[in-house]
């Protein structure tokens, strides 16, 4: 039986100047996408920092909207965002050497409806704060989906050496 | 490499439906996987799971839900199914997305469980995102699984997406 779960392309930091991590002509060929990331911010002292993702080269939010339900260790909540904002990432100001643990799946990429993702992303930290939530998210635009782009929506800075980015195709054909 | 995640089934359905049913499913398969998109005809019904047409008060589910302003939990036990969403809207536009995880499905010694990750988005009749956790009190093997709504009919386009994983 045909093998219905491949790696389209991975990306490992391994430099202190990365801004983007991008993924770029995907094949138009599957059905749904996968994004599974390993991230982290290696500056600043926000602790939680917003991760941004985009679609097809575009330089602004338009069109992006999310609600999300989340816990902290304390609170639980829920919120909308008008941006692509699809999880959370430690800076600095959390214990040294952890990274969030993000899923991202894209159902009908390649379809002419709007474009839905499912987040699930977990921030852990050895201190009173850290973040796990769900999202739904959905970006009101018709077109094929081409291109990824994953930043740091909060303080746009570089993410941190061995920061990890997976995309795969799953196959229902 | 062997595979490893397996499609075993898939549908979209080209007229409107009271439920879909994957059936016949082997047990050669460590876990399964469920991509459901879609739209109710009754614009806010649930979207519900049964396993081997047991209509018995044998499921339970506890949700976790994220309104935009508020954060919820539903605990049912006791059910004659699990419910796998909050409310699923008619928008055609904005079909709501449902994963679905039901691990060691196939073993004949445990209660069965699933993990359900539901969205709607932004743009549909009811916004929302949830989490939930399903229990099926049966230790049979999962062979066949129906897919309904609360209430009203599942409606045309929606898709339906059962994959296979093997750890072996």
């Amino acid at each position: 039986m045909a093998n219905t779960y491949t790696l389209i392309s991975s990306a490992t930091v391994n430099s202190s100047s990365v801004a983007n991590i991008d993924f770029t002509s995907i094949p138009q060929t599957y059905t749904d996408l996968l994004l599974k990331m390993s991230l982290r911010i290696p500056t600043g002292t926000n602790v939680g920092l917003r991760i941004g993702m985009r679609f097809n080269g575009a330089s602004t939010d338009a069109n992006f909207s999310t609600i999300l339900a989340y816990a902290d260790g304390s609170i639980t909540g829920s919120f909308t965002s008008s941006t692509g904002f699809t999880g959370w990432m430690p800076d600095a100001g959390t214990t040294s050497n952890v990274f969030s643990n993000v899923d991202v799946y894209i159902p009908n990429y390649t379809n002419s409806s709007n474009k839905s993702f499912t987040t699930d992303a977990v921030m852990e930290n050895n201190a009173t704060a850290s973040y796990m939530g769900y999202f739904a998210g959905l970006w009101s635009n018709t077109a094929a989906i081409s291109s990824i782009r994953i930043f740091d929506s909060g303080t746009s800075a570089n993410f941190a050496i061995n920061s990890t980015a997976y995309l795969y195709g799953i196959s229902n054909a | 490499m062997a595979s490893t995640y397996e499609k075993i089934a898939t549908t979209t359905l080209s007229s409107a439906a009271a439920s879909y049913t994957f059936s016949s499913i082997a047990g050669t398969y460590t876990d399964l996987v469920i991509i459901a998109s879609c739209t109710s005809a009754n614009d806010g019904a649930a979207l519900q799971f049964r396993f081997n047409s047991d209509s018995g008060s044998n499921y339970s589910n506890t949700l976790l839900e994220g309104s935009g302003s508020s954060a919820s939990s539903v605990r049912q036990s006791d059910q004659i199914d699990i419910q796998i969403s909050f409310n699923v809207g008619n928008n055609s536009t904005n079909p709501s997305t449902s994963i679905i995880s039901i691990n060691n499905y196939s073993n004949s010694t445990t209660y069965k469980t699933l993990l359900a990750r539901w969205n709607s988005a932004t743009g549909g009749t009811y916004p929302g995102t949830s989490a939930t956790v399903g229990l099926w009190r049966n230790v049979a093997a999962i062979t066949s699984i129906t897919i309904f709504m609360g209430s009203g009919n599942i409606n045309a386009g929606s898709t339906f997406t059962l994959y296979g994983i093997k750890a072996a």
